[in-house]
């Protein structure tokens, strides 16, 4: 099975964890393919409903394993080969992911941890944009998902200073989702992957289908988009559902189609 | 109706429906799935009840290509005397519209029975390729002729000789895809497009087709002659008669195919 990661699924919940906690989770090939091989078997799983990505040890992840990096290395074909699937993977998969970042989420593993939907961050955790400080630039799409949270300005300071972000500051900045204290951290983890888990699923891959179109479309074709989404979601269980239980007041319960 | 073993096919509301039935090899296309394909679109092309052809893949791949297992060990006289692209070329010969609706992989052969559709409606995600190349052949159903005349020689030859996938997006930008919908709805939205052109004048559809057509291979002069003499045609209609009345006394027109 995997050697890079450790993957189990229950109640719904996949959860993805980074396991190379000597070396402070950095990526190594091996470990691209696990993740990306992992969240796809996620996202084809029935019975998964929510996914998290989170690290063994004190680290979330600390990027490339600089050890497997030299002078032939082709940087650009590393991406192409390595991390572009990985991040695609994420980006096709349609039901919700969270990164829990436990510790340090720095150059690459900060490009993991913007990838996913949410991003909980324990109070010991930090991100850096490290790339600047060895002479690269933000990669895995990175530049990417962080101008969309921060805006340029913010995205631009954060990626040339390459200074840690500490995790308060972090939520200020409005790069995660919140800031959750240590004692308490595997229980609200655990709390917020459960009840996402019990959405009705395939509304959320809809609206992160939905909200990519929003970003790439003019408003005209983005309206005609949204009414097929609309269909799409109509015709889910879930949606009558919903519906069934709003009028008879009581709780709905989902089951993910 | 008879059974097909690669097929399956049914006809509902004026549309005839045909749907490559190979799920689990991705509806690799072998011989006598073409040759099903193409007696039954010849059987839609006279049956009356038939308006609009509908071509669809079962599964998550409208075609993964040819069944290369079938083909390994031809020789050059084998496939002479085979003549298997025979029955592509009765596909060009169809007269009534062939809509496909197509997802997943669409490639070599499954690239090229696209091609020979009408109008393509697409689901997102969709990747179209010719991966020929890659087993020391090349396409031989019509892809280096249709692909060209579509796209033009320099990206047709880029993309043949690379095997390049092409994403559905870059599809539509270059012509060959006429609506990308979300996968969920392809079938639906497919549909709806067959019975928009199935109310429409049967005949006046058929001669728009046939008109069309020739622009591809008529110089401009040939093509414009070929044109009006159909146009002349539609005039000794019933549905012309009906088309002009109805707009002239401001009601919906009730076409017969006459």
């Amino acid at each position: 099975m995997f050697t890079t990661i450790n993957y189990e699924c229950h109640e719904g919940i996949s959860w993805i964890k980074l396991n190379r906690p000597d070396k402070l989770n950095a990526f190594i090939a091996e470990m691209n393919r696990e993740i990306t091989h992992a969240v796809r078997q996620a996202a084809k799983d029935e019975e998964v409903r929510c996914i998290v990505i989170t690290g063994e040890g004190r680290a979330f992840c600390s990027g490339q394993d600089l050890a497997e990096v030299n002078d032939d290395t082709n940087h650009g074909d590393l991406l192409r080969n390595h991390y572009t699937p990985m991040v695609k993977a994420i980006m096709a998969c349609e039901k919700p992911i969270i990164a829990a970042v436990n510790g340090v989420a720095a150059g690459a593993g900060f490009s993991l941890a913007l990838a996913c939907d949410f991003r909980l961050a324990s109070e010991k955790a930090s991100f850096i944009n490290a790339f600047v400080n060895i002479g690269l630039i933000p990669d895995s799409g990175n530049l990417h998902f962080l101008s969309h949270l921060v805006g340029r300005a913010k995205a631009i300071e954060i990626s040339v200073l390459g200074e840690k972000i500490p995790a308060q500051k972090a939520l200020e900045l409005g790069v995660i989702n919140r800031v959750i204290p240590q004692d308490t951290w595997q229980k609200e983890v655990e709390e917020f992957a459960s009840k996402l888990a019990k959405m009705p699923t395939k509304a959320i891959g809809l609206i992160k289908r939905y909200l990519t179109l929003a970003e790439n479309l003019p408003l005209d074709a983005y309206l005609e988009k949204e009414a097929e989404g609309q269909r799409i979601a109509g015709l889910t269980k879930d949606a009558k559902e919903g519906v069934q239980a709003f009028i008879e007041k009581r709780q709905p319960e989902y089951i993910g189609q | 109706m008879r059974e097909y073993a690669f097929i399956e096919t049914k006809v509902e509301d004026y549309i005839g429906i045909i749907e490559l039935n190979r799920p689990k090899q991705l509806n690799a296309l072998n011989r006598q799935m073409i040759k099903e394909i193409v007696q039954v679109m010849e059987s839609y092309d006279q049956d009356d009840t038939v308006r609009v052809i509908l071509l669809k893949g079962k599964g998550r791949a409208f075609s993964a290509g040819a069944d290369i297992d079938e083909m390994s060990n031809d020789d050059p006289i084998r496939l002479e005397l085979l003549n298997q692209f025979q029955d592509w070329d009765r596909l060009s010969l169809i007269k009534k519209p062939i809509i496909g609706a197509v997802q997943g992989f669409v490639l070599g052969g499954g690239f090229e029975l696209a091609l020979s559709c009408d109008v393509l409606i697409a689901a997102e995600g969709a990747e179209f390729s010719f991966p020929e190349v890659n087993l020391g052949v090349m396409p031989g159903a019509g892809g280096t002729q249709r692909l060209t005349k579509l796209v033009g020689r320099t990206l047709a030859l880029e993309w043949i000789w690379s095997a390049k996938r092409i994403q559905v997006e870059e599809a539509q930008s270059h012509g060959f895809v006429n609506r990308i919908v979300s996968g969920e709805l392809l079938e639906e939205e497919a549909l709806k497009f067959a019975k928009m052109i199935a109310e429409k004048p049967p005949l006046a559809i058929r001669l728009i087709k046939d008109s069309v057509n020739k622009a591809i291979d008529y110089s401009l002069y040939e093509g414009m002659q070929y044109e009006r003499k159909n146009f002349y045609l539609l005039f000794s209609s019933e549905d012309q008669k009906e088309g002009m009345n109805a707009f002239v006394e401001k009601r919906k027109p009730k076409f017969q195919g006459k």
